[in-house]
């Protein structure tokens, strides 16, 4: 049930969730407090390397108020050579990021944690607890992670038989490249770095937990899945899933960055230990240092194309950094970057490198922009050697269906071609640019797109018709942007009644069966799918309820506009019956009305993305600012359009931030120097103009009201579409993010 | 050390706290006063979750001592609708879906009033000046301007 005449899919309805959210009362994780509970407070390695010899918590443990301590000893260990997978994380990798085990391999790491009676008790008690540390040499970015003499972090990991700081390699391959460049007029090699950027959710980590005298344990967090919650703090603590109930409290901004979990085992442990509720919240000080960020990156990217503008030949090497453990997003990079383009011979090389820096987590499309913004930035090189605009190089480029995607699966609709097309026809591609409108002040335009592989996977959705007639959701996904709002309207639509009568929350993890993360574009387009289902088996409930009141088959009614119809005249001639009144009879007529419906979707199709963006640049000064920015994403169908224009906008505003002033600064001793919001500096609102979100809406046909992902693809363009306008303005390349004033007047002052 | 007693007036109210001499105007808010929609995201003055006004003044309730609220006006995001009645800020917001997680609503709608109430016609430029104390990592900001510039203009047609 897909088309423009719907009553509620495609309307900008108001959130469930909206009012409490306005008002204050949104319970988020730092919110809950139980009776009797302790804080609990992390200490962390002062350290970048240190190899931990030993640990001393005697004098914390007498300190008055004091009530539990744990350490490495208290969380399960996974030996390094067994790899035990929950999703895409490693827990071998998991168990030494939330407690260092045989070493500290980032400044910030944990090393212990304590829980007391006050905040000021437990860090008091944190600075009691002596640690012996072996301080080792310590390596923070690439280039020197990859020397044959940089400090080993992990000795055990050895890369073409040496030990080395590469863990990981991924390689995607078509046709034969050296061939491939042979056939090419022009060929277009470049090298690239990307700095770490933080995901910036403005919404600290924390937990709430108890650990009750039964062996239960409750935990309220903010996660983008109560799910993974439960089953890494059940691997990581021992637990049986059936006795942990995770409750996802409203959250405060993930990106990828809440994918996994930092303090609820270390939590539960301190509950268990101590007999007491115990409740945690990290600093924003520790957010910086200590969560994911995304991953560094160095790339170099090579492009061959004939005259006329067809691609013969691309190869790209990525080298992306995982953080202190292994882990680095590397499809992202390695599949991503040229994937939206038929290019007959590809070789695609990644390598993942472990350096003293916090563990990276997933940031929206993980790895996808570090390819972008060297395949899109050498593409714009290509275009201009060759004459062409960069869009018709595009389009001409772009994969269709049937093709074979360099990441393995044939394409089945293809949606590129009408994104670059959308920029091409917008008012903004074709209007006048003032290039030098004062002095010292130069302007430029610049394109990109980019890819986005899109995710199905596992969902459950309830719907429930209450005994007055009216209809409760119940998801198993953390709202993170609006996603309930999308599913009320889709529910609202299917059982046609009034968008007020639909009430949707998200289940906890003894409420509602197994659902997978919050994340990967999939939520919407998941849930949807099964919110759909659910709400069919409902509607055939209604029907034969119907049915045995009027004493006929089930398939001789219909369901329309919240009520039961006769399907024809040779049904019979009954007057209508209303969700309300069926709802009325429903204990009489066989029980209450209601289903639960969990599948493993599928159908996801990949996302497109092109965006053009004017900049101006102070040359003096060094200060680049975005003046114009318009973004065109093929969304399959804008369930809740208010809430698709808006993972779009805060996308591009992310790469706004990637692109021209995020980075991590660390000192000498390897300790991140910028570990505050001032500092550490993310687009504020007078940094960005208006972003106009244009959205095509081309049904996705493996999804019943024609969802496709969205939340990923608007971050990967804009890194490359920022650096092709500045070399529109100034005539400079820029290969290295951020550009941000110093570093744009030192490449002003190169040639 | 002994515990600080403080009276203040609260969204209106009179209340009472006890607060130690280092606690922040935000940790008596969230903790013995019970009010937390008020939301920290930085301790550090940044980020502007965790906006309120004192005496009509909007501060980063982080970075003032508890102990400076007595005998001060505090208003916090839990006064500004009028019972079950929305102030024209919250109301747009929902309308034009200018949140997304959330977390930096408060805030931004602590800001977006002071704003309003200083500045009733202010142009997209005053507006993003006037809430680049409020990060916000979801919306890219352009909902929210948007939704701040429509009720200045709704509260200007509403007060004629």
């Amino acid at each position: 049930m897909n088309d423009m005449t719907n009553k509620w899919i495609g309307q900008r309805t108001i959130r469930p969730d909206g009012a409490d959210k306005v008002t204050g009362r949104a319970q988020y994780s730092a919110d809950v407090n139980m009776p009797g509970m302790m804080w609990g407070k992390v200490l962390r390695s002062p350290h970048a390397h240190a190899r931990i010899r030993g640990i001393d918590t005697s004098k914390a443990e007498a300190l008055p108020g004091v009530k539990a301590i744990v350490t490495a000893k208290d969380i399960v260990e996974f030996p390094v050579d067994k790899s035990v997978m929950l999703g895409i994380q490693d827990m071998r990798w998991m168990c030494r990021n939330v407690m260092a085990r045989e070493k500290a391999l980032f400044h910030g790491h944990p090393v212990a944690a304590v829980a007391a009676i006050s905040e000021e008790v437990a860090a008091a008690a944190c600075a009691l607890i002596e640690v012996d540390y072996e301080v080792l040499p310590h390596v923070i970015e690439i280039e020197d992670a990859i020397k044959p003499d940089a400090p080993i972090l992990h000795e055990w990991n050895k890369h073409e038989g040496k030990s080395s700081n590469i863990t990981g390699t991924m390689v995607l391959k078509t046709g034969d490249v050296e061939a491939g460049f042979k056939d090419a007029d022009v060929i277009v090699e470049r090298s690239f770095t990307t700095r770490p950027v933080h995901q910036g959710y403005i919404e600290p980590h924390s937990c709430t937990v108890s650990y009750a005298a039964d062996g239960r344990v409750t935990i309220w967090s903010s996660s983008q899945g109560q799910f993974m919650v439960r089953a890494m703090t059940s691997l990581l603590t021992g637990i049986p899933q059936s006795n942990i109930r995770a409750i996802p409290a409203e959250i405060g901004g993930g990106f990828g960055g809440k994918t996994i979990i930092y303090l609820e085992p270390v939590a539960v442990m301190l509950s268990k230990k101590s007999g007491r509720p115990v409740k945690m919240v990290m600093t924003r000080d520790e957010v910086q240092r200590a969560t994911g960020p995304a991953p560094g990156s160095m790339s170099t990217v090579k492009i061959g194309a004939k005259k006329d503008g067809t691609i013969v030949a691309a190869q790209a090497t990525f080298y992306v950094q995982a953080g202190g453990l292994p882990g680095a997003p590397l499809r992202g990079p390695v599949g991503c970057s040229l994937s939206a383009y038929a290019i007959p011979n590809v070789l695609s090389v990644g390598y993942e490198v472990v350096s003293n820096r916090s563990k990276v987590a997933a940031y929206r499309a993980p790895g996808g922009p570090h390819g972008a913004f060297a395949a899109e930035s050498v593409l714009d090189e290509i275009a201009e050697k060759l004459g062409l605009d960069p869009l018709d190089l595009r389009i001409r480029n772009s994969a269709k269906p049937g093709d074979k995607a360099l990441y393995g699966p044939t394409f089945g609709q293809v949606t590129f071609k009408e994104t670059i097309e959308a920029i091409k026809a917008h008012p903004h591609y074709k209007a006048p640019l003032d290039r030098n409108p004062r002095p010292g002040v130069k302007r430029g335009r610049g394109v990109a797109s980019g890819f986005w592989y899109n995710a199905g996977g596992e969902s459950s959705v309830q719907v429930n018709i209450t005994e007055d007639g009216n209809v409760v959701v119940t998801t198993g996904h953390p709202d993170i942007g609006g996603s309930r709002a999308s599913i009320s309207n889709v529910v609202a639509e299917l059982l046609g009644v009034e968008h007020s009568r639909v009430n949707v929350i998200i289940g906890d993890t003894m409420t509602i069966g197994f659902s997978n993360l919050t994340g990967g574009s999939r939520v919407t387009f998941a849930s949807a799918m099964v919110a759909t289902a659910s709400t069919e088996k409902v509607i055939g409930q209604l029907k034969e309820r119907a049915a045995k009141i009027w004493n006929i088959d089930a398939e001789a009614v219909k369901w329309e506009d919240g009520m039961a119809l006769p399907a024809g005249d040779n049904a019979g001639k009954f007057p209508p019956l209303s969700l309300k009144e069926l709802a009325a009879k429903a204990n009489e007529m066989g029980g209450p009305i209601g289903t639960q419906v969990q599948l493993n979707t599928t159908g996801a199709d990949p996302g497109f993305a092109t965006h053009v963006v004017d900049v101006e640049v102070d040359v003096d000064l060094g200060i680049i600012r975005v003046l114009r920015y318009t973004a065109a994403q093929d969304v399959g169908r804008a369930l809740h359009p208010g809430y698709v224009e808006g993972q779009i906008q805060g996308g591009v505003v992310q790469g706004i931030g990637w692109a021209l002033s995020e980075e991590y600064l660390y000192d000498k001793n390897g300790k991140v120097d910028n570990a505050t919001f001032l500092d550490y500096r993310m687009p504020v609102c007078s940094d960005v103009p208006m972003i106009d979100a244009v959205m095509l809406e081309i049904p996705n046909p493996k999804h019943p009201q024609g969802v496709r992902g969205v939340g990923e693809a608007p971050i990967v363009p804009p890194l490359a579409a920022i650096a092709n306008a500045v070399y529109d303005a100034l005539g400079k390349r820029f290969s290295a993010l951020p550009m941000s004033p110093p570093r744009v007047t030192e490449r002003l002052e190169q040639p | 050390m002994a515990k600080i007693h403080v009276s203040t007036t609260v969204n209106g109210e009179p209340v009472e706290f006890l607060c130690d001499a280092s606690s922040s105007m935000l940790d008596a808010l969230r903790g013995p006063l019970g009010l937390t929609g008020t939301k920290e995201g930085c301790g550090t003055g940044d980020c502007g979750a965790c906006s309120i006004t004192v005496d009509g003044r909007l501060m980063c309730s982080c970075l003032m001592l508890a102990v400076e609220a007595e005998g001060h006006e505090i208003a916090t995001i839990e006064g500004m609708a009028q019972g079950d009645k929305l102030h024209p800020l919250q109301q747009k917001f929902l309308e034009m879906a200018a949140l997304q997680c959330g977390i930096c609503t408060p805030g931004v709608l602590i800001s977006a009033r002071s704003l309003l109430e200083k500045n009733p016609d202010p142009t997209e430029e005053e507006v993003r000046f006037g809430l680049a104390g409020n990060l916000c990592r979801c919306t890219g900001y352009d909902k929210i301007v948007r939704a701040v510039l429509e009720t200045a203009a709704e509260m200007r047609e509403a007060a004629r």
